[in-house]
């Protein structure tokens, strides 16, 4: 899934400085399953935000809202009755909620009230870590089933390199190197002619790199 | 000479079949011009090639061609560097060509040190191929004259093609398997990551000889003397894949003030010695970082003095 | 020893810390109080095993959460005590009455 992480309060203090009224959306997908974007996480947000401001002796009216997803427009129109009265709205989906928002309501300011990172799971409760850099060519299973683009520091795919310091990555105790994974895997599986062989240089045009992207399936579209 | 692939100075003292030796000069860390050239200067005639950096640790410094081109108008013949965290391929290509269109002859592909280690860690990273494509890069330029697009290169560049090797790093027994990669790929020589381990270096070379790979590829092993308890220390603990042996740091302990240095050169001096003579070494690397003034000290007691003229 | 409980501490009881969600512990700071504290279980003997840890990390994210809204997070805490030792339950009162008064009012 889609993992971010809550923007510091001050961040959102200062977006929303010159509203009055504002109302916090939250998501049931993502990031309620990340905890930082789902019904619990709209509440402590809204209830801190009534705190700080309270402190600051300039009162504020948070209202709260949850919403299925924040990437289908069916969505986003629930709150078309309602979002007119609000001086801002802070949406904690992921990157893509705040944007839908603002496309649906250009007169509305809306703030993100998160940082998007990246495509992971949980490894353990509370912790998530990233899987996929979403490249657009899946090649996994060259490399034991493991994604050496968005595991490896430098997306290396005839790795390792020198820096590879006991399974860690030269950047940081905290990082797997992910080529010690993919070696020893493969070299348990008796697979090391896959791992001799010369992977060339990668296409990036199905990344980021070439452009923004879309994904149409036909069948589906009127 | 249609034998030799580039015709540069390494290339023909490694192909008349003497005992190479090189050394390696780092850029300054501004357009500091005489800083360069000083510094540079004390390796002319001590080594065969010198090892020119980029952008080392993800610090800034003056490019490497530049500091390259520098150097051979200088009279002594660089070991161009590059490394894949800056550059895309369009750039890849391009400077390869400049470089050789410049008259140097040797460059050594890496992948780079990441850039949260420098100074400007905010930056993007690149890697848009890594270290074994980059040397299948300047191979396909040369041999077969042809850009990664299949397109032809109107000159093909001339550059003898170099790679590091770590035969430290885990897993232990993929390292050579990934040397062999490299040579697959097109590395002419290598230069290890320097030694201290000499035991476990000892087992390494000799899978790189059962391989074979010695009679592929140049294989120079890397030395750097350790001027002092510290700095032994700070390499076991804090670089990676670097393997300092306890031993070792109990030596220059021993030495005693004020000649730990000199025993750090001895104990290069002894691993020298000891490269000479061992299969499947087809030379030294010798890297005594911001210590160039000590590298014909070293080399005259090395016994590398004077350097082949081919 | 003190029998008797501060007159402004004002007790919420709840079955185990373990329930004490994040939003209850700032709702009170809402509402207009100065301090707000979680009293229960010693991790060793905790009687549902886990819950006065969970309070515990509960606790403490709300100490950074005020932090970061410039409030001193020493307006809230977690404490520690034996079932049978009503005496501690009632001193723990004044212990962080004490600390609030010495801090003065939010507003």
């Amino acid at each position: 899934m889609i993992v971010a992480e809550p923007k510091p309060v001050k961040e959102i203090l200062e977006m929303v400085q010159d509203s009055k009224k504002v109302l916090t959306i939250g998501c049931k997908g993502c990031v309620t399953v990340c905890n930082v974007g789902g019904a619990k996480e709209v509440g402590v947000l809204a209830s801190t935000i009534r705190i700080a401001r309270k402190k600051l002796g300039i009162p504020i009216e948070v209202d709260e809202f949850l919403l299925e997803r924040q990437c289908d427009p069916e969505y986003i129109d629930e709150v078309k009755e309602i979002i007119g009265q609000y001086d801002s709205v802070i949406s904690i989906a992921c990157g893509v909620g705040p944007q839908f928002l603002s496309e649906r309501y250009p007169e509305t300011r809306i703030f993100p009230g998160v940082n998007t990172q990246f495509m992971g799971g949980a490894v353990e409760h509370g912790v998530w870590s990233e899987r996929c850099a979403g490249c657009g060519q899946c090649v996994i299973h060259l490399f034991g089933g493991v994604c050496p683009i968005a595991r490896c520091s430098k997306s290396l795919l005839n790795g390792p390199c020198g820096g590879s310091d006991h399974g860690k990555c030269e950047i940081s105790k905290d990082v797997d190197c992910v080529w010690d994974i993919i070696v020893r895997k493969m070299m348990e599986q008796d697979r090391m002619d896959e791992l001799l062989e010369f992977k060339p240089p990668k296409s990036w045009t199905t990344a980021r790199d070439g452009g923004p992207r879309k994904m149409i399936r036909e069948e589906l579209v009127k | 000479m249609s034998e030799y692939k580039s015709g540069s100075n390494l290339e023909k003292v490694l192909k008349a079949g003497h005992f190479a030796f090189t050394g390696e000069c780092g850029p300054p860390t501004g357009a500091n011009v005489e800083h360069l050239r000083e510094k540079a200067g004390h390796l002319k005639g001590c080594v065969d090639a010198v090892n020119v950096t980029d952008n080392q640790t993800a610090v800034v410094r003056m490019s490497s061609w530049a500091a390259s081109l520098i150097l051979l108008q200088d009279g002594i013949e660089p070991n161009f560097q590059m490394v894949c965290r800056d550059r895309n391929r369009l750039a890849i290509q391009s400077d390869i060509l400049g470089v050789s269109s410049h008259g140097i002859r040797n460059m050594l592909c890496l992948s780079g040190d990441h850039q949260k280690f420098g100074n400007h860690p905010e930056a993007k990273n690149v890697f848009d191929i890594d270290s074994t494509q980059l040397i299948y890069t300047v191979k396909t330029m040369r041999d077969e004259g042809k850009f990664l697009n299949g397109q032809d290169v109107d000159v093909p560049p001339k550059l003898f093609i170099g790679a590091a090797s770590n035969p430290f790093a885990e897993p232990f027994d993929f390292r050579v398997h990934r040397l062999a990669k490299k040579i697959a790929a097109g590395a002419d020589f290598i230069q290890t990551q320097c030694i201290y381990n000499m035991d476990r270096f000892r087992r390494f070379m000799k899978m790189a000889v059962d391989m074979g790979l010695h009679e592929k590829c140049y294989i120079l092993a890397g030395v750097t003397p350790m001027k002092s308890v510290g700095m032994a220390r700070y390499m076991g603990k804090s670089v990676p894949g670097m393997d300092v042996p306890d031993s070792l740091i109990k030596r220059l302990k021993g030495a005693g003030k004020g000649k730990v240095a000199e025993e750090g050169i001895k104990y290069a001096l002894e691993q020298i010695e000891e490269f000479r003579e061992m299969e499947g070494v087809a030379g030294v690397h010798l890297m005594a970082i911001e210590w160039e003034h000590k590298v014909p000290e070293i080399a005259e007691r090395a016994g590398m003095l004077p350097r082949p003229v081919v | 020893m003190k029998k008797v409980l501060p007159e402004n501490v004002k007790v919420i009881q709840v079955p185990c810390t373990g329930r004490i969600e994040i939003l209850h512990l700032l709702k009170p700071f809402e509402e207009g109080a100065d301090g707000v504290y979680v009293a229960g279980c010693q991790g060793d003997s905790c009687q549902y095993m886990e819950g006065i840890s969970k309070a515990s990390k509960r606790v403490a994210h709300v100490k950074k959460v005020l932090q970061e809204i410039d409030i001193d997070p020493e307006r809230i805490e977690v404490f520690e005590l034996s079932a049978s030792r009503g005496g501690r339950f009632v001193d723990v009162a004044y212990e962080m009455t004490e600390r609030l008064e010495a801090l003065g009012p939010i507003l």
